[in-house]
């Protein structure tokens, strides 16, 4: 029985199978050289990567700079090996490139790794490396403009609020303030206050990407753009008779310090944020209709950023109550949304539709100056089409040529806007809100203003903005 | 200055390891005695190399003396396995004596960094392995009585993995042992090479229809026992290994076709009915959701690689010990961080090297009892590694089994044993018959 006679059959299933096999293996290695390649430096990156810590012991933290060079953050070696960090600016970047101690948040986290990376050329590496020097760790430079960053926190001035700037092209981020700030060079001693339960400033707390505000006005661009969608042809026949209120049932809607704007059609109604009209318009539409473009455009979703943000959110859909539809037409009710979202829809419609995404690390350069990595834009997608983003335009430019943007009203460029003021509590001032992009026929910049409890859109935001396009044209800064 | 060591030492072990599985390879291109044990011999100056080297740097960085004895104690035993073992054995197969103690010493270094006293208790199993399992070719050579007997193997298989289901301690959502006295025992990792010998004397007897159901029923309740208790890896594993195997006896493409979508269905079935395979799916689609819990062993595993890169941070340079359960089921992850991605490939290369190995010795047996045999051990043995390697790299969902020789565990390692003992055994019977043939000739 032992010496049975040969099968070459089966031979043929095994050596099926020991290709089989050795080819799955081939595929698994690939996938695992893949990712050490390719994907590692991005995994790797996250705060959740307690290994990263274990860098400093040999690497000196590198320099976050701004985009023409300045210094934002710089790690100081004492003489007695001690480093410390240290921040140039003061509290004026404090939520875009954060702070490495007391946990990491801004660029200090996002950028954790390549700070913590050396590309110094590799003879001096092993040499500091054989005495026990630290290696000097890369530089990151940023898309941040130290003048417009400046700009900004200057124009909101003592108000709470934020500011963001952005390049509606490429999606690199100017400028990011948050009021009220923290000086990062003093967290240490400030902290405890900070964080204490009576602080009720939340400094700590990036307003520009993490408040979450009602949009006000600003949201009926959303509205204006429903409506567009649902009447293609005829939307430039709407028309309204706005007494200053408007009445349906037992529900009434102001407008803004009770105006009467007489006739109005969608444009003019958009250009005087005539309340009536768009409770009007929001009785006209499908709650669920809008509740999808509120989707489309990024409401209820992940935010294509890596800085720590709050989702944006939309509650209403369809069957929802009379006083919910002419609350939310008008950005009342329940939606909430983040300064940064709101750029970035002001922005989509500034490219033509298509949204870039947002991002501030420009570069890495090793401490010699010699790039090492460069980011370039990315395309998100489409937020809206081509001509949908030139209608929007076209009503954007005439809020600043015939209404509420009066503040940005220039010979010297052309801006497209929406002013807002939202209301949120009751008895209490409205939040201002201005969200554009200048010039109007070939955008270069796009910026958003929230400045809390202060007024009107168009009389306290605007004139933020409008301080952010002067220093950026009269500087000629070229996006 | 001991960094620098680390740093130098590091490079070094990665070439000693690529020369060793280099040689591995170029194994096969040697027909001749005389080429293969150069290669042989030139592979155990690289293992003993990279032993020391590795050993020194755990030396210098923890400053423990019980680690010198340790290294000392090692010494012994690979010396002893490698030169008694082939004393006993004239004609056993030098590469694989060799890759069980290159993965052995690969598991050793690992566990000694993450743990001495886990390092220590393996280095007992694997010792007292080493001696029960040494008669095991002798037995296989000898007792051609093991083909009569398929209803001891499959009937005891199934009690053994009963009994585990009925009575066993639950280990992260999984029934997976039955403890004596202390010690805890895998009956899986037993059953493992139990199952392979049912099959394979099932098919030897006939291949009949009635003979294929019959035992593709006791196939299906062995897989079945180990989805009811949980044990998914398993329960993958013997499919794989029952289905190829299947193929290899019969040689028709229905049954392979039809075993295959059969198993796509069942997935799709535990997919929906049970909530810990979709916890396991779910964390392997998107780790990074849920860092903190379901994600969290998946993405501290990606740390770990992405960190150590394909050089690795070094010995005590990473911190696998951030990884949970990183001796058994995460080896490869601790491996990767401080060793490097190279070390680690080259790790997966003398695994398949090994399974090669298998498969040319299920090639040469006559007999089909024994082609099977060594088929099946070899499917199992690979398909084990692919899981746990893929699992841990997130090219596949994890399922929690462990890398042979390599993980922390002491039934693992025994069954291994086992098992390239009874390939041994099959080899050595192979060159008995040829050399029996060639004096016939004569």
């Amino acid at each position: 029985m032992r010496k049975s006679r040969p099968d070459p059959d089966s031979n043929k299933g095994i050596l099926f199978f020991t290709y089989l096999m050795v080819g799955v293996f081939v595929c698994m290695i690939g996938y695992f050289g893949y990712f050490l390649q390719f994907q590692g430096e991005t995994v790797i990156n996250n705060s959740y990567n307690a290994r990263l810590d274990r860098f400093s012991d040999r690497i000196v933290r590198g320099e976050i700079l701004g985009n023409d060079g300045r210094v934002l953050a710089r790690t100081e070696t004492g003489e007695d090996g001690s480093e410390h960090r240290v921040y140039p600016y003061g509290s004026l970047f404090a939520h875009g490139v954060g702070y490495g101690d007391h946990g990491k948040t801004g660029l200090e986290a996002l950028a954790n790794f390549y700070l913590l990376t050396s590309h110094m050329n590799l003879a001096e590496r092993t040499i500091n490396e054989l005495s026990g020097v630290k290696n000097i760790g890369d530089n990151v430079i940023t898309t941040l403009d130290v003048d417009l960053q400046q700009a900004a926190s200057d124009a909101l001035g003592e108000h709470r609020g934020a500011v963001i700037v952005m390049e509606p092209d490429t999606g690199k981020i100017l400028a990011m303030v948050s009021k009220p700030g923290f000086d990062p060079n003093t967290l240490g001693a400030d902290w405890d206050q900070l964080i204490s339960g009576d602080n009720e400033e939340a400094q700590l707390l990036n307003r520009a990407a993490q408040g979450v505000y009602p949009p006000g006005s600003t949201f009926k661009i959303l509205t204006a753009l429903e409506f567009i969608r649902e009447h293609p042809d005829t939307w430039r026949d709407f028309a309204f008779d706005c007494d200053g209120t408007y009445e349906q049932g037992d529900y009434t809607i102001s407008c803004y310090h009770g105006n009467a704007h007489g006739h109005q059609n969608l444009e003019q109604a958009f250009a005087n944020s005539c309340n009536g009209a768009f409770a009007a318009l929001g009785m006209e539409m499908d709650p669920g209709g809008l509740h999808s473009l509120a989707e489309q455009l990024l409401f209820n979703r992940e935010l294509p950023l890596s800085v720590a943000y709050s989702k944006s959110s939309f509650t209403m859909n369809t069957g929802a109550e009379v006083w919910e539809i002419l609350q939310t037409s008008i950005g009342q009710g329940n939606t909430q949304m983040t300064p940064i979202h709101n750029v970035m829809i002001t922005a989509a419609i500034a490219n033509g539709g298509v949204l870039m995404k947002p991002y501030m690390v420009e570069r890495v350069e090793n401490a010699a100056g010699e790039e090492i990595h460069r980011f370039l834009p990315q395309a998100w997608g489409n937020l809206l089409t081509a001509q949908e983003a030139d209608t929007m335009a076209g009503l954007m430019r005439q809020v600043v040529t015939e209404g509420t943007g009066s503040a940005v009203r220039t010979e010297s460029y052309t801006v497209a806007g929406k002013t807002g003021s939202a209301e949120f509590e009751a008895g209490r001032d409205t939040h201002a809100w201005f969200t554009g992009f200048a010039p109007a026929e070939a955008p270069q910049l796009t910026v958003t203003v929230v400045v809390e409890e202060a007024g009107s859109g168009g009389q306290v935001a605007a004139p933020v903005a409008r301080r952010i396009f002067d220093t950026y044209f009269s500087l000629g800064v070229d996006g | 200055m001991v960094n620098v060591i680390i740093e130098v030492s590091k490079y070094l072990m990665i070439l000693l390891m690529a020369a060793y599985t280099y040689l591995n390879f170029s194994y096969f291109r040697f027909h001749d005695e005389r080429g293969q044990k150069k290669v042989c011999r030139r592979q155990n100056v690289a293992m003993f190399l990279l032993h020391f080297i590795a050993y020194l740097i755990l030396y210098l960085k923890s400053e423990d003396e019980r680690i010198v004895l340790f290294y000392l104690a090692q010494i012994v035993f690979f010396g002893a396995y490698l030169g008694l073992y082939r004393m006993f054995y004239p004609k056993l197969t030098r590469i694989l004596v060799n890759n069980m103690c290159m993965l052995l010493c690969v598991g050793w270094i690992v566990l000694t960094r993450i743990s001495l006293d886990k390092a220590l208790r393996q280095f007992m199993i694997v010792s007292a392995a080493a001696l029960v399992t040494w008669i095991i070719p002798f037995v296989v050579d000898r007792m051609w009585q093991l083909s009569r007997i398929p209803w001891i193997y499959g009937i005891g298989g199934l009690i053994l993995l009963a009994a585990v289901w009925m009575v066993g301690n639950n280990s992260f959502g999984a029934q997976l042992s039955i403890s004596f006295g202390g010690y805890s025992l895998q009956p899986s990792e037993f059953v493992k090479i139990s199952f392979v010998f049912f099959v394979a004397a099932m098919f030897y007897r006939s291949m009949d229809l009635t003979t294929v159901a019959v035992t593709t029923l006791v196939a299906a309740a062995h897989v079945l026992i180990l989805v009811l208790s949980k044990d998914l890896g398993s329960a993958l594993i013997f499919f794989v290994t029952y289905l190829s195997m299947l193929f290899v006896a019969t040689g028709r493409w229905l049954y392979l076709l039809a075993g295959t979508l059969a198993g796509c269905g069942a997935s799709v079935v535990a997919y929906g009915l049970f909530a810990h395979v979709r916890t396991r799916v779910a964390a392997w689609q998107n780790p990074w959701a849920d860092l903190d819990n379901r994600g969290y062993q998946i993405t501290q595993s990606l740390f770990a690689i992405g960190t150590g890169g394909w050089f690795g941070m070094g010995l005590f340079q990473g911190m696998p010990y951030k990884i949970p359960v990183v001796e058994k089921d995460f080896v490869f992850a601790a491996i990767s961080e401080e060793l490097g991605g190279i070390f680690a490939v080259c790790v997966l290369l003398i695994c398949l090297g090994c399974f090669l190995q298998f498969m040319m010795v299920a090639a040469r047996m006559q007999a089909l009892f024994y082609k099977l045999i060594a088929f099946g051990l070899g499917m199992e043995y690979l398909v084990q590694v692919f899981l746990t390697v893929g699992g841990v790299i997130k090219f596949i969902p994890s399922t929690g089994v462990t890398l042979p020789l390599v993980s922390y565990g002491g039934s693992s390692v025994l069954g291994t044993f086992i098992v390239f003992g009874v390939v041994q055994g099959l080899y050595i019977l192979k060159k008995n018959d040829e050399e029996d043939y060639e004096e016939e000739q004569t």
